[in-house]
């Protein structure tokens, strides 16, 4: 800015300012967004359109999608025994996740807590799963499943019990506990952290003063901190359910999904329609449906928590 | 523990330290077994991965990992790694803050519109748009842009869908930065964009390198994009090739686990020296949403 001026132009100064500083925002605006805008609309947006399309057609890939068929896939799709097993399998995955992965990253957490000596160390090793690529988890534990104790540790330790060896990823029944504990190993770490970084922000003094009240460890916990973690909680249970629907790396690697679609997970389905089989119709249709999974469950539980957290503004 | 009471104060303290610690050294037993399996394979030979699988590698066998550090393989599968992780963290980078200064600075209408547009994006993960966005790479390289089996089409992706998490994030940041800064630097004649490069950049730069870290790891470690967009062995990603070293290898557990070994290295190492960015990133983007 220059020097004072004169009186009677500050109006006409004012406002000529005012234009030139409302064109220069939006300005602003306008390059500043453009880039995202641009790259999110062609390929986070315009996919999703671009499936609807493809999934009313019979299409393998080849030329323009000619062989129009309605709804067809869709309905095909819901008739689908192996669908129907990777949805039921998303399902047990969410609900291991929500009983079991969540309350041990919530014990850890509390475990290690604020003041433990050697809570750092505790935290990095615990964290370091998650830094480790899904494809290097995948196979290290696949080594470690080998069904022959000859070769895979965990048979091994089996075998030095006593007992025979077990084909953990050959079994139908037990493939998708399996394939959870791995997933539990890579991921209750993200959650301890969260659940970490939740009891940091709990002041000492609520806990201290239900101790004074007479309150047990326990009655404190559940009665003080749980409650105080909510925001934590429900952050930590959104990403839980949404990393469950897609599982898709550590499936494939370990199992395709077998044996006997015992392990299917709907990205796994999703994927051997589209990359394997070349029915992208039938593939797109498939994506539609995980989608509108994705998009009502979080509707649901935004409008079942109350509180906007991670999807703020929605 | 019941009757516990009965014991002194200091006993009592002392014995729940010790079962604390008991649970917590089982979980990183849990943690580290694994880990330790694989570098234990990944230092013998492969006759002795047969003979005695589960033991330390006495003595120490390097030819695993000389055989493929001495390849031009491995290389080559870093170079493509580092290529797509430098330029996808740098693009994520000055594309979000841009976006998010927006979001967090200026008014327009339509706003609130714009900024649920992008927070869609949250609700779906690469792992489900896959095959959509595969079309799309698909017709741009019909119209003559190389998006398959090229480096390119991997970045475009990872940059496009790390977008709306980070923007979320670093909005969150600089929203924090209070409003009289701004007044002031425009009171002494700053332009908006002298206001986001000289002041609130600089003030976010701890936020930046959350965003960085992060995006440099999921990058880094992402499978799907290059699983579905490379094909030419020359392209391949550390992750793909890992991955495809097993399936043509998997004979030899030795090699293989020393290959798997290696391409955790550069991680852990980054890991070791990023962990606060890494963890402060993770936790703003979902404590404080």
């Amino acid at each position: 800015m220059q020097s004072v001026p004169a009186i009677p132009d500050i109006l006409k100064l004012k406002k000529a300012s005012g234009t030139q500083r409302r064109f220069q925002d939006n300005l602003v605006i306008v390059l500043f967004l453009l880039p995202a805008l641009i790259l999110f609309l062609l390929f986070v947006i315009y996919p999703i359109f671009q499936s609807v399309y493809y999934s009313l057609f019979n299409w393998k890939g080849f030329g323009p999608a000619v062989d129009f068929v309605g709804l067809d896939n869709f309905k095909n799709i819901l008739v689908d025994r192996v669908f129907l097993i990777a949805l039921r399998n998303g399902f047990f995955i969410i609900v291991f996740s929500l009983l079991l992965q969540l309350p041990l990253s919530m014990l850890l957490a509390v475990l290690v807590g604020r003041d433990l000596p050697g809570r750092v160390f505790f935290r990095t090793i615990f964290f370091m799963p998650f830094v480790l690529s899904e494809v290097i988890t995948a196979l290290m534990w696949l080594f470690l499943f080998n069904p022959d104790p000859e070769r895979g540790f965990l048979n091994a330790i089996v075998v030095l019990f006593g007992a025979k060896p077990v084909p953990w990823l050959g079994n139908t029944d037990i493939v998708l506990l399996v394939i959870f504990v791995v997933l539990t190993w890579k991921y209750f770490g993200f959650h301890m952290l969260l659940y970490l970084t939740g009891l940091q922000n709990i002041p000492t003094e609520l806990e201290e003063a239900a101790r004074i009240d007479g309150a047990n460890a326990l009655q404190s916990f559940f009665r003080i901190t749980l409650p105080l973690l909510g925001t934590t909680i429900r952050t930590s249970v959104y990403l839980s359910v949404i990393g469950s629907i897609q599982q898709f790396i550590l499936v494939w690697i370990m199992t395709k999904g077998g044996p006997v679609n015992a392990s299917e997970t709907l990205a796994t389905y999703m994927y051997r329609f589209g990359f394997v089989r070349f029915q992208l119709g039938y593939g797109s249709a498939v994506a539609i449906y995980m989608f509108l999974i994705c998009v009502i469950f979080s509707l649901v539980y935004q409008r079942l928590t109350r509180r906007p957290d991670y999807l703020t503004g929605l | 523990m019941p009757f516990a009471y009965l014991l002194p104060r200091w006993l009592q303290r002392t014995l729940s330290r010790f079962f604390h610690y008991v649970l917590l050294i089982l979980i990183v037993l849990v943690v580290v077994v694994p880990i330790v399996m694989l570098v234990f394979a990944a230092l013998k030979t492969r006759g002795e991965v047969m003979s005695q699988p589960y033991t330390p590698p006495m003595p120490v066998r390097w030819e695993n990992i000389q055989t493929i550090l001495g390849g031009t393989v491995f290389w080559g599968m870093l170079r493509n790694s580092l290529v797509v992780m430098l330029v996808v963290t740098a693009g994520v980078v000055v594309i979000c803050s841009l976006a998010a200064f927006v979001f967090a600075r200026m008014e327009f209408k339509g706003k609130g519109w714009a900024f649920n547009l992008f927070t869609l994006g949250l609700m779906f993960p690469i792992n489900v748009a896959i095959l959509p966005v595969y079309f799309v790479l698909r017709q741009m390289d019909q119209a003559g842009i190389n998006m398959i089996d090229s480096l390119l089409g991997v970045i475009v992706v990872q940059i496009a869908f790390a977008l709306s998490g980070n923007i979320l994030i670093l909005r969150g940041f600089f929203t924090a930065v209070p409003a009289e800064l701004q007044d002031a630097a425009y009171i002494d004649g700053c332009t908006v964009f002298d206001f986001f490069w000289r002041i609130l950049l600089p003030l976010a730069k701890p936020a930046l390198a959350s965003v960085a870290a992060l995006t440099m790891i999921a990058s880094w470690n992402d499978l799907l994009v290059p699983l579905v967009v490379i094909n030419t062995e020359t392209l391949w990603t550390l992750p793909l090739g890992t991955m495809q070293f097993q399936g043509q290898y998997g004979q030899d557990l030795a090699l293989v686990s020393a290959f798997v070994a290696l391409s955790a290295i550069p991680t852990l190492i980054f890991y070791v020296f990023a962990e606060r960015q890494i963890v402060s990133g993770l936790t703003a983007g979902a404590v404080k949403g």
